[in-house]
């Protein structure tokens, strides 16, 4: 009880911290950090209790709607998701601490930072449908006005609007899923949910809707259509936490419905988030190697992560399905620490996009390079986050896909035909997104920091301030720990794993080290990770040395490479669109109708030839231009039904009637 | 006992044939007798089922609806239209052969829709609320193909009508449910009164189409 009391005192500090944010004006906005950064701190720490003492801490408000009551509740599920949100809101304020005024923010954007933050944390301990829609509704709202706050600019307000849309229709299909679970009796404390499983019938449309709810608020293509739009709009702090944190919400609500209230699975359930994971996983990263702009970049590899933990999510539901407790906790493991993993390295290269942002004022790849010279600290934590999405080890990134890529070489044990054809299938696919993830990295580091500078901004960038350098340093180590220790934290989830699937991994700890990990048994499938660092060091320190020795001492500064064409002009420089050549040529002439086209000026023409490339984003010419126009062809026709006489609006009503009164004549 | 349902049918039937009379009146002056005349049935009917269902509060209804639309309505339209002497022939949409097609065809739809409700053979009770509803059909169906104000209220007025029928037809229906439905039709004779006396002051004519006209509205 008393925990449940720090989390309350800490979520009115942030509530506070909003209020007064609403109040004050000019520097003295800046206190919201602090009280933010503290508040989180209080929350983590709770939410970390919790989750290794095990317990399960219950209240109920006396407020919201009449009968029902506002269930709070906080179990291990939603104590790991509250420490993956706190640390995100802890290195997110540090980061906002030292933002620049005038040239990174608005005064709109301090009150609703805690807002948010507060919301997030309130969804977690909802414990009923009410206090649940009503948190997710806050949370939505407080992220739209952060993505609007700059509301000057065109592209802030587009994309405010469809994410306003996509909200609601995400909110609209929980409202539906909520619905479906409590049943007729209406019973919407999560409690007597899960005391009566629904029938299959209803399952199936929970389950969609929760998918459709869910799915739009994390990405899942083909909802995806807001994010890289939104995302980037809000102020870089605000990118990282909407798409290291508030992403993991999204997940968090499809974990709760699906593997908590929902009862006990069938074994196709499992196939809508693999399938749609697999899509989104390799489509995003396809969005995201086409992409120009640094931070859309990164908003489309979320939303690839977001597939690719949905994907670890449905085998999860598969194997528990078939009552194999061993693979299914090596699936949802994997899916736990892939959200713990992507909150860290996202929300600190999106921090890392934001001292870009802040240093040269541009976000487009082909405006920037040679960043390493005039930011190197950024320039080296960047690229921890990078080679961590990558999934290189030793990092963290590496682990969760490994565990991952265990649990779909686990996938043929299973009975079903079905999955045990699409296993392959899935293996495939999420080691095509794996490869583009590090294409994509590769493209994003090597253009942004590396080469020459590609505009006059670029070249007179400069360092962040130190705390800003302090977050995302923070946020740096813990990708290098969390790949190192990955056992450690692995077994600190076994509480959520137990609770969701029955088991924790069946041999943790039985490995030759205490940090080495084991997903299935010692003789098969071990990764052991600081014995890979330690490999690595030592080859490459041999290496250097070798080379050293065999080399000329003297180090010597010499001009950039370029192809081994010495130009004085930086456009002579591989680019980002250029990178990304071979790859489109591959994938996107089918997929994006990718087409190349040479205007050469006929000869004595002193004009410069010209090369352009077009991309049709196919989901969203079906998907949402089509039917958007559609919907207001039908619209500009229903209008003149506004204004006709009284007698013809008679007419129709009484046409109406008679319609009515005949089917109920003919009808049996 | 069945003396009492035919004499009720008997003024239910004429209620029905003076709503038929409404469709195909040519003049205006003709349009309210035969709804005065109507009304006059439905004052004769409910005096009638308070009479024989022993119900004295139904006395009242009926008084009602002698007075007020029996007597005081038509008069106070007879002057109106008398005095803003606007053109006493009807405008109609659809020729009165159709519209009377349509009626039949109406009448058939109630006679129907009954007998599905009742699974066969009509009971007596049913029989009068097909008639009620096919009376009702019938003010809609006036107010529709009639583009005359004073003839659009008369329709709305006529529908009334069959509603209180109805409301009698059915036992221990209370007596405040008539008292608000006359109430409701005095409220909008006075809203039409008002949209006339408008419609006039500004247009100089009461035929609806000059309404059209100002919003612009295409045919």
């Amino acid at each position: 009880m008393p925990d449940l009391f720090v989390q309350g005192a800490a979520l009115g500090a942030l509530v506070f911290a909003a209020a007064l944010a609403a109040v004050v004006r000019g520097p003295a906005l800046a206190i919201v950090y602090p009280i933010a950064a503290v508040a989180a701190v209080a929350l983590g720490v709770v939410d970390l209790g919790v989750l290794l003492q095990g317990g399960v801490l219950t209240a109920r408000l006396p407020i919201g709607l009449p009968m029902i009551g506002f269930h709070l509740r906080l179990d291990s599920l939603s104590a790991f998701f509250g420490i993956v949100i706190n640390g995100g809101v802890l290195a997110t304020s540090l980061y906002g601490m030292g933002l620049d005024r005038v040239k990174d923010l608005t005064p709109r954007v301090e009150p609703l930072f805690p807002l948010f933050a507060a919301a997030m944390n309130l969804v977690l301990l909802a414990d009923d449908a009410y206090a649940f829609l009503f948190s997710w509704e806050l949370m939505s709202l407080a992220s739209w006005a952060l993505v609007v706050a700059r509301h000057t600019s065109i592209d802030s307000r587009r994309a405010g609007h469809l994410y306003l849309v996509m909200a609601a229709i995400g909110t609209m299909a929980l409202i539906f899923a909520f619905g479906g679970l409590a049943g007729p009796s209406g019973g919407y404390a999560f409690d007597t949910i899960r005391a009566h499983a629904p029938g299959p019938m209803i399952a199936v449309l929970v389950l969609t809707a929760a998918l459709v709810g869910c799915g739009s608020k994390g990405g899942l293509i083909p909802l995806h259509a807001w994010l890289p739009l939104a995302h980037p709009a809000a102020p870089s702090h605000v990118s990282a936490l909407m798409s290291g944190v508030m992403t993991k919400v999204a997940i968090y609500g499809f974990m709760r419905i699906a593997f908590d209230l929902l009862g006990p699975p069938a074994w196709w359930w499992s196939l809508p988030p693999i399938i749609l994971g697999v899509i989104t996983a390799v489509l995003g990263l396809l969005y995201a190697v086409f992409d120009g702009d640094l931070k859309r970049v990164l908003a489309y590899s979320t939303v690839e992560n977001v597939g690719v933990i949905f994907v670890a999510l449905g085998l999860a539901l598969a194997f528990r399905a078939n009552h194999q407790d061993a693979a299914a906790a090596v699936a949802m493991a994997a899916a736990l620490l892939h959200i713990l993993n992507h909150s860290w390295f996202k929300s600190l290269l999106f921090l890392g996009a934001g001292a870009v942002l802040h240093a040269t004022g541009r976000r487009d790849l082909a405006g920037l390079g040679g960043l390493i010279h005039r930011m190197p600290r950024t320039a080296v934590f960047f690229l921890i986050g990078a080679l961590s999405i990558s999934a290189l080890p030793p990092l963290n990134g590496f682990v969760s896909e490994w565990l991952l890529f265990q649990s779909v070489l686990a996938a043929p044990a299973m009975p079903q035909t079905t999955l045990n054809f699409a296993s392959p299938a899935i293996g495939a696919m999420l080691a095509l997104a794996a490869a583009l993830a590090a294409a994509c990295f590769v493209r994003v580091y090597g253009i942004a920091f590396l080469g020459r500078p590609r505009s006059e901004e670029a070249a007179h960038a400069h360092e962040v301030p130190l705390i800003q350098q302090v977050a995302m340093g923070g946020l740096a180590l813990l990708c290098i720990l969390g790949g190192l220790f990955g056992a450690v934290i692995v077994a600190g989830l076994a509480p959520v794993l137990t609770a969701l699937v029955g088991s924790g991994l069946p041999n943790s700890g039985a490995g030759p080290t205490p940090f080495s990990l084991i997903a299935f048994n010692a003789a098969r499938s071990v990764y052991d990770a600081p014995v890979i660092a330690l490999f690595v060091a030592i080859a490459s320190l041999t290496t250097l040395a070798v080379v050293h020795r065999l080399s000329e001492r003297r180090t010597r500064r010499g001009p950039a490479w370029d192809c081994g064409f010495p130009d004085p002009s930086p456009t002579t420089q591989y680019t980002a669109s250029s990178f990304a050549q071979p790859l489109r040529r591959v994938y996107g002439a089918a997929l994006f109708s990718a087409r190349e086209s040479v205007v050469m000026p006929p000869p004595g023409d002193t004009r410069p030839a010209r090369f352009s490339v077009t991309l049709v984003d196919v989901v969203w010419a079906t998907l949402y231009a089509r039917p958007g126009r559609a919907v207001l062809r039908l619209s500009e026709r229903l209008n003149a039904l506004q204004f006709l006489s009284i007698r013809r609006y008679l007419v129709l009503m009484f046409a109406a009637l008679v319609i009515l009164l005949s089917i109920a004549t003919v009808m049996t | 006992m069945n003396e009492v349902y035919d004499i009720s049918h008997l003024l239910a039937g004429v209620m029905l044939v003076t709503s038929f009379a409404l469709l195909y009146q040519e003049r205006i002056a003709s349009v309210l007798n035969a709804f005065a005349a109507q009304s006059i049935t439905l004052a004769l009917a409910v005096a009638w089922a308070a009479w024989s269902q022993d119900r004295p509060d139904l006395f009242i209804t009926a008084l009602i609806a002698l007075t007020l639309k029996g007597i005081i309505i038509p008069v106070a339209l007879h002057r109106t239209v008398t005095r803003l002497g606007i053109h006493r022939e009807v405008e109609k949409v659809v020729g009165v052969g159709i519209a009377l097609m349509v009626g039949l065809a109406l009448t058939g739809l109630a006679q129907a829709l009954l007998m599905k409700v009742a699974h066969g053979p009509l009971s007596y009770a049913s029989e009068q609320l097909a008639l009620a509803l096919a009376i009702i059909l019938l003010g809609f169906l006036m107010m529709i193909v009639r583009r005359n104000a004073v003839t659009q209220v008369v329709g709305f007025m006529s529908m009334e009508n069959g509603l209180i029928l109805a409301a009698t037809g059915a036992r221990g229906m209370p007596l405040v449910v008539e008292v608000s439905v006359a109430f409701s039709v005095l409220i909008a004779l006075f809203v039409f009164a008002v949209f006339v006396f408008r419609i006039r002051e500004r247009f100089d004519t009461i035929d609806i189409e000059a309404l059209d006209r100002m919003r612009g509205d295409r045919r």
